[in-house]
C-alpha cells in the first residue's frame, strides 16, 4: 500500500478531531466520567507507547535498559524534556560503547 | 511587535523550539523505519502531533491496516477534540467559520495551552501566528532528523531511538509522582501493553496501544474521578 495512503488517513483523522469540535461545539460536556477519562488518555495512551517498546528502541535490551534507567531518573527529578531524552539517549550509546569491553 | 499576528508569534518562540528538538526524535525514528526525509517532513506538516505520528510511523513499518491507522489516531489525538471544545468557548466574535476551519489546524497539546491562558477573547490572528511559528520548528526539525538518520553511523541513530520514548516518560513521570490516580492510570497501562507484548503475539501494536489506554482510562476514571472544578 503506498505510504501516501496512510498519510492522508493520519492527516484526515487528526484534523477532523480538531476541526469538528472547534467548529461546531456549542456546550459543555457535562459526564464527569467521561471527562475524567478524557484527562487521563493522554497518560495512558503515552505509557502503553513507550512501556515495553522502549527496551527494544536501540535494537540492543541492554543499551536501551540503560538508557531508559537514566530517563525515569532524570524525569523522576523534573528535568527539562529535551536534557532527559538526550541523556538517555547519550547513555545508550556510552553504555554500547563500554559494552564490547567487557 | 502589537499586532495580534506578532504577538502571537512571539509566544509560539519557545513552542516552536521545544518543537524543533522534539521533533528531530521524530525524524529519526521516521528514518530508522525506512521513511524518506520528504515523507516524514509531509507527516509533521500533515499531523502536527507526536505520540500520533510516532505511532503512525510503526504502523507503516509494519504494514498496518488503514482502520487501524484510523483509529489509533482516533484514540490518541482523542485529546484535542477536548481542548477544541474548551477553547470553543473564548473564540473572538471576529472567529468566522472559515477562520475556525484554519485554525483548528494548530491545536496541540502547547498551542491549546497558551491559547486557553490568553486574558479576554481568543483572535483568529493571534492563533495563526503562534501555530505558523510552532509548525515551522516542527517540520524544520522533522527534516533535519530524518535527514541526520539517512547520514548518521548506526550506533548512534540506534542511541537516539530512545529520544521520543524518553521524552515520553519525561511527560509522564512528574505528574504521575505528584498525582497517585496518574501513577494508578500509568502502571495499569504499562502493565496491559506488557501482557498484550508477550502474551498475546499476535495483536498489532496499534490495537493493542488503543485497548491498554481505553482500559486504563477507565480504571482511572472508575477509581478516581476528578472533581468540577479541576482543570488541565
Amino acid at each position: 500500500m503506498s505510504i501516501w495512503i496512510y498519510i492522508a488517513v493520519m492527516a484526515v483523522v487528526t484534523y477532523l478531531i480538531r476541526v469538528l469540535p472547534f467548529a461546531f461545539f456549542r456546550q459543555k460536556i457535562k459526564s464527569q466520567f467521561i471527562k475524567s477519562f478524557l484527562y487521563y488518555v493522554p497518560y495512558a495512551v503515552l505509557s502503553a507507547m513507550t512501556i515495553p517498546a522502549i527496551f527494544y528502541s536501540t535494537g540492543n535490551i541492554t543499551t536501551a535498559v540503560a538508557g531508559t534507567a537514566v530517563a525515569l531518573i532524570l524525569a523522576y527529578f523534573d528535568l527539562p524534556l529535551i536534557v532527559v531524552a538526550l541523556a538517555a539517549s547519550g547513555a545508550a550509546y556510552l553504555c554500547g560503547l563500554i559494552l564490547p569491553l567487557l | 511587535m502589537k499586532s495580534e499576528f506578532g504577538k502571537g508569534m512571539i509566544a509560539g518562540i519557545p513552542i516552536g523550539l521545544g518543537y524543533l528538538s522534539v521533533s528531530f526524535g521524530f525524524g529519526i525514528m521516521a528514518a530508522g523505519a525506512g521513511l524518506s526525509a520528504f515523507e516524514a517532513f509531509m507527516i509533521s506538516l500533515t499531523n502536527l502531533t507526536s505520540a500520533g505520528q510516532a505511532q503512525g510511523v510503526s504502523i507503516i513499518a509494519a504494514g498496518g491496516t488503514l482502520i487501524e491507522m484510523a483509529l489509533v489516531q482516533l484514540i490518541i489525538n482523542i485529546r484535542y477534540a477536548l481542548m477544541a471544545i474548551s477553547l470553543s468557548q473564548k473564540l473572538d466574535d471576529s472567529f468566522t467559520f472559515p477562520k475556525r476551519l484554519l485554525a483548528a489546524y494548530g491545536i496541540t497539546d502547547e498551542i491549546f495551552a497558551v491559547c486557553w491562558a490568553v486574558k479576554g477573547t481568543l483572535k483568529p490572528n493571534f492563533m495563526y501566528g503562534i501555530t505558523l511559528i510552532s509548525t515551522i520548528g516542527w517540520v524544520t526539525g522533522t527534516f533535519l532528523g530524518a535527514a541526520a538518520g539517512e547520514i548518521l553511523p548506526a550506533e548512534i541513530t540506534a542511541a537516539l531511538g530512545l529520544v521520543l520514548y524518553g521524552m515520553f516518560l519525561a511527560i509522564i513521570i512528574p505528574p504521575a509522582r505528584k498525582e497517585k490516580s496518574i501513577l494508578i492510570v500509568v502502571i495499569t497501562a504499562a502493565a496491559l501493553s506488557c501482557i498484550c507484548k508477550y502474551l498475546v503475539p499476535g495483536l498489532s501494536g496499534g490495537f493493542a496501544v488503543i485497548m491498554c489506554a481505553l482500559v486504563a482510562s477507565a480504571v482511572g476514571a472508575l477509581l478516581f474521578p476528578r472533581k468540577e472544578d479541576e482543570q488541565e
